[in-house]
């Protein structure tokens, strides 16, 4: 046999060897089993662009940004608040943009804002425009209360600009 | 990696189960890879010694391919959601250490010795009777758990396999090492490697029970924790059982693994760096003691210590002396980077098993270094899949099993591989898989049989949780 064809059949060898393994490690990385952590959310908002990592964790209740205006929603003043920012609890840093879409804020896995709070009931309360484009919250029946600033919400209240609300240990307020 | 995330700060994720799919397609198409690097292995030693495809290219071909075919088919029916792994990487170990035996049974030098035998059809009898063992555990063993109940019995099962060889009229004396017994008919057999799988079972039906106990009944005692006595007695008996025999019958690789075994165990069970601390004592002072006062340990020393000058005497003619250790290096040597190619080393100038203990010297010469690092990897994914079984299994047992039992192969692939590459002193091992020996063959396919067996049961997928209405309404009190 020549020196030619057993130097390739011996590169040959190892080579076929080495795919061997990178074939092997390959089913290793596509073999990934075990537990699996959904967003939640994620799920009703497919269509929103995956973010990465410890940034979709926190961000994970942010809507899908509606790309037109807000059909109906009326004319906003200046001041009107875009965005809704969660500035105390486990969900600190937690913004939602505020297109025209009811909020919700609760326990239930469906909630807008999933409150993972001892003190907050399955369906807390919601922050919803009027037709004026003013934010309303309303309490939900919940059974320790929402609070702006200090007193306990009884009815749909309109939110000023930065008035914290507190449900439990969390405390979100309206941002422009 | 998927884990499970238990930071208190990401409670808004639900954690649920990934059903891993079946993958025995997967496992099918690496098999038949892991089935023709082989053939492509002998068809190149014929045409590197021969000049010709060798004879038995088909025949060995279809033999090995029906043999992996049986045991893909055992998985496929009774363990359907195991490893797709395992199982073609022990093939392919298995069946390169065929090629390397037989090309080996084709030197004309170890031809020429007086007790040559041609080792590669016993060999493939041997694959063949560790495939049926392979599948036979697999249909017999239904669930891994059901070795639980078998603790107690597997210490004495596990003691009795080491003390026969040391039996008048049983134990055969083979170059020095008491590790074989003979069985009439069969010829002779190593218990030890049977008593790996063994001792595995106890120490982890054992450490399952008594793991609290061991680490958090302890005192503290300058930063290490000590475990009361009465939790510890019955475990140090045991291994100090075992090592005493492994003394008495000169075989130190086994005496090491065993040890590490254990150690790895007790550190998986227990979470107490301590042991690690322990066990690193314990071994270095074993070692050091039984190097000074036993002459067949003292000789690997030497050998390991300074080869060259072993290499001299026994060239000299001084009885007592060991060549091969130096031999093993210059054959690494002689291969280089890429090797010189199948067939074409002399890695059988190591007279002397040269196709077991020292199997792994010739892959060195005739496949050089990228060979042997892509056999390292494979022999290390093997461990690796282990390792992930055990993270992956759900009881306590089946993890600490799991955890052994790959703790104990990826050990005797160091001590055999460090001894051959003079890394750590020789202790006469065998090369699972690879080396010539129907015990380590048999073992260790019951050993992946095991291992697969836990991996279906981890990778099984849970039932799906019933959906319970009243969780949205269950205010559950979380310390926060």
């Amino acid at each position: 046999m020549s020196e030619l064809t057993l130097t390739v059949m011996r590169l040959g060898f190892l080579a076929v060897l080495w795919l061997f393994v990178i074939v092997a490690v390959q089913v290793i990385r596509s073999d990934l089993f075990g537990t699996r952590v959904t967003q939640r959310g994620s799920r009703r908002e497919a269509s929103r662009p995956q973010q990465s990592g410890r940034q979709q964790a926190r961000q994970q209740a942010t809507p899908p940004p509606q790309r037109g205006q807000q059909g109906g929603g009326g004319r906003r003043g200046r001041n009107a608040p875009t965005k809704l920012v969660v500035s105390e609890g486990t969900l600190t840093g937690t913004t939602v943009a505020l297109q025209g879409q009811t909020i919700t804020l609760g326990r239930a896995h469906d909630s807008t804002i999933v409150l993972d709070d001892d003190y907050a009931s399955s369906r807390h309360a919601r922050i919803y425009p009027d037709r004026d484009g003013q934010w309303i919250v309303e309490d939900l029946g919940s059974t320790n209360g929402t609070y702006l600033d200090r007193s306990r919400l009884t009815t749909p209240t309109p939110i000023p600009l930065g008035a914290p609300i507190r449900i439990g240990k969390t405390v979100i307020e309206l941002r422009k | 990696m998927s884990s499970t995330t238990n930071s208190p700060t990401h409670h808004t994720s639900t954690i649920g189960a990934i059903g891993a799919p079946s993958r025995r397609n997967t496992e099918l198409a690496l098999l038949v890879f892991a089935v023709v690097i082989p053939v492509f292995a002998y068809a190149n030693v014929g045409l590197a010694i021969d000049d010709q495809v060798p004879a038995g290219l088909l025949s060995y071909g279809l033999g090995l391919g029906l043999l992996a075919g049986v045991a893909h088919l055992g998985v496929r029916k009774f363990a359907p959601y195991a490893d797709p792994l395992l199982l073609p990487l022990a093939t392919l170990l298995n069946g390169l250490g065929l090629v390397c035996i037989w090309r080996l049974d084709q030197s004309k030098l170890l031809q020429s010795l007086p007790n040559f035998v041609t080792a590669a059809p016993r060999q493939l009898l041997y694959t063949a009777l560790g495939i049926a063992l392979f599948v036979v555990v697999l249909i017999f063993l239904k669930d891994h758990r059901v070795l639980q109940r078998y603790t107690y019995i597997s210490m004495f099962g596990a003691l009795v396999l080491l003390i026969l060889p040391l039996v008048p009229g049983l134990g055969a004396n083979i170059y020095g090492a008491k590790i074989w017994i003979r069985v009439p008919g069969l010829g002779s057999l190593q218990p030890g490697e049977f008593a790996k799988i063994v001792l595995a079972v106890f120490f982890a039906g054992y450490l399952m029970v008594k793991r609290d106990a061991l680490a958090l009944a302890s005192r503290r005692f300058m930063g290490l924790y000590l475990p009361r006595g009465r939790d510890l007695g019955p475990i140090l008996v045991v291994w100090g059982i075992s090592i005493l025999i492994l003394v008495f019958e000169t075989d130190l690789g086994t005496s090491l693994l065993f040890f590490g075994m254990f150690v790895i165990m007790l550190y998986v069970a227990t979470e107490r760096t301590s042991w690690i601390v322990f066990g690193l004592l314990m071994s270095s002072a074993g070692a050091v003691g039984v190097a000074s006062f036993e002459p067949h340990v003292k000789m690997r020393v030497q050998a390991w210590l300074d080869p060259m000058k072993e290499y001299t005497l026994s060239q000299q003619g001084v009885l007592g002396h060991s060549e091969q250790a130096m031999q093993a290096l210059w054959a690494f040597g002689s291969g280089g980077t890429l090797g010189t190619g199948w067939g074409q080393g002399h890695s059988d100038l190591i007279k002397f098993a040269a196709n077991s203990d020292f199997i792994l010297a010739t892959f060195g010469e005739e496949l050089g270094l990228a060979g042997i690092m892509a056999i390292l990897l494979v022999y290390g994914l093997i461990v690796e899949r282990g390792v992930r079984t055990a993270l992956a299994a759900r009881d306590p047992f089946g993890k600490l099993l799991a955890i052994g039992l790959s703790g104990a192969f990826a050990l005797q692939v160091f001590v055999v591989a460090g001894g051959v590459m003079g890394l750590i002193p020789l202790t006469g091992m065998t090369m699972p898989f690879m080396a010539y020996g129907g015990s380590s063959v048999l073992a260790n396919w019951a050993l992946i049989a095991i291992l697969i067996r836990i991996s279906d049961t981890a990778r099984r997928p849970a039932p799906a949780p019933a959906s319970n209405p009243d969780a949205e309404m269950t205010q559950v009190v979380r310390p926060s």
